[in-house]
């Protein structure tokens, strides 16, 4: 039953060590006057739905810290193996870590063991960790994937709560582009239909909270392969900025010049020989 | 209580009745996160433990799904050092064991219900702080308050499969109702001997009162 993970987890049962760290934690920094740094969310509006030929996924690609746009094309679709991919909401750093271990623990099953992994492996070893954690991980995720057993699509909550659906938006846009799934949503829907869904549900999300915004990334899973177009669709509001801020002598005019000489005087006189060979 | 619970929770309706030969146990299908957004409206409650037991999950879902996680298997190394079916009793023990070890942590309840061949049909009681209690049928969950009334009036020791639904049937819809967080689809599972039989009944199809 052993297999190898990137990181141990616990011979049996539940592991509830890090509750008293995080109680800890909290007291030395609301104790010392000290704050606890600011995790950078994502503030996102993602989606996902099962169609007849595989799974569609949607994500925006803004990043905020606060009230600034600190990501303007931010990837939030990760990859997770080669035929399923997550969509992360929450804190940034807390869905790419969370992602990136996923991955890795997949690839050395998939090596150990011969076998192509399955989504609800991956929901599985997301759902443990998650709730090893108590909710201090961040990360609401939406996997997606197709395997021998089919199209799957599955929520997984920060607290490790999961859920088998077949269309979800999460983020927090997530309510406008819930109403356009909950509209149009029906099942086994052609690939094209469905990838113009996912798109009108992302864009209401991104029209209805500030917090997303920019360009639109599409993911297609399917059992022949992936097809990641990033980005779908590109915001209409698009600046021109110059990115080369060399300007060429002149451009300043000068009005002045008044040249002062240094009066210096040569105290001491070193030589040091350097062998140049 | 449901509003101290961070993440999604079930704030819920469950039940769990024996009638002539097996039990009935069922439950709504909703899921909510702060009493006032419904998450999910398909949410499965009834989580199959055993081949012939089944248990219904009441709290934190997170929660609730990783002791349920822990104990099927649990319960399923229990059954093959055994070499037989494991009795209803085990699987609310084992249930048990996981709450009330670390009931500081959790926030989960569950209705233990199913059939072995010692006892035959029975229902369990696995309470938040991990109290054990066997009933001949149960209610829980927070939509569980409207129907105790119902309940009490309306069961009958060794009832027939047909009236043990209806009475199920009608609990579950009468505490949907009236719970805001309980509603969706009622599912019903039927344990007997000779299998398990699952139903689903979309709200429309539920019983409808007086006032609707």
């Amino acid at each position: 039953m052993a297999l190898s993970n990137v990181v141990e987890t616990p011979a049996s049962g539940f592991n509830f060590e890090n509750v008293s760290r995080n109680v800890a934690l909290k007291g030395l920094l609301e104790g010392g006057h000290t704050k606890a740094p600011k995790p950078m969310k994502t503030g996102t509006t993602i989606a996902g739905l099962v169609c007849k030929d595989g799974v569609v996924l949607g994500a925006d690609t803004r990043a905020t810290s606060g009230e600034v746009v600190a990501d303007k094309m931010c990837a939030k679709i990760h990859y997770i193996s080669p035929n399923m991919y997550c969509c992360g909401a929450g804190t940034a750093a807390d869905t790419e870590k969370t992602t990136d271990l996923l991955s890795s623990n997949l690839t050395i099953f998939s090596m150990n063991s011969g076998r192509n992994p399955r989504v609800v492996m991956a929901v599985n070893i997301l759902q443990d960790m998650l709730f090893r954690y108590r909710g201090q991980i961040g990360a609401s995720l939406i996997l997606g994937g197709v395997d021998c057993t089919g199209n799957h699509l599955y929520t997984v909550g920060p607290y490790g709560s999961i859920d088998n659906v077949p269309y979800l938006a999460m983020g927090s846009g997530d309510l406008a582009a819930l109403g356009i799934l909950e509209d149009r949503f029906k099942p086994n829907m052609e690939l094209e239909e469905a990838k113009e869904l996912v798109r009108d549900a992302i864009h209401s999300g991104i029209m209805s909270d500030l917090a997303s915004g920019n360009n639109i990334d599409i993911c297609v899973i399917t059992k022949q392969g992936v097809d990641y177009i990033r980005p779908y669709q590109e915001s209409e509001y698009k600046d021109k900025r110059q990115r080369r801020y060399k300007y060429r002598p002149g451009t300043t005019s000068i009005l002045t010049e008044k040249i002062v000489p240094l009066e210096l005087e040569v105290v001491q006189e070193t030589v040091q020989r350097m062998d140049t060979a | 209580m449901d509003s101290q619970i961070k993440g999604v929770s079930t704030g819920t309706t469950i039940l769990a009745v024996t009638f002539n030969g097996g039990v009935i146990i069922g439950s709504d299908s909703r899921a909510s996160i702060g009493g006032s957004y419904v998450s999910s409206k398909t949410i499965n409650k009834l989580i199959q433990v055993h081949d012939r037991i089944f248990c219904c999950i009441a709290g934190s879902l997170a929660d609730a799904q990783a002791v349920t996680k822990a104990a099927k298997f649990q319960i399923s190394f229990h059954s093959i050092q055994m070499e037989s079916p494991p009795l209803v009793k085990a699987a609310a023990s084992v249930l048990k064991e996981l709450c009330y070890n670390n009931k500081e942590e959790l926030q989960a309840g569950f209705i233990t219900a199913g059939w072995d061949r010692k006892k035959g049909p029975q229902v369990y009681t696995v309470a938040l702080g991990g109290m054990l209690l066997s009933q001949p049928f149960t209610i829980g969950g927070s939509g569980s308050t409207y129907i105790y009334g119902y309940a009490d009036a309306k069961y009958k020791p060794d009832m027939s499969k047909e009236e043990c639904l209806q009475f199920a049937t009608n609990a579950l819809a009468l505490a949907m109702g009236r719970d805001n967080v309980s509603g969706g689809v009622a599912h019903l599972v039927v344990i007997t001997e000779e299998g398990v039989e699952h139903m689903v009944i979309p709200g429309d199809k539920l019983p409808k009162f007086h006032d609707e």
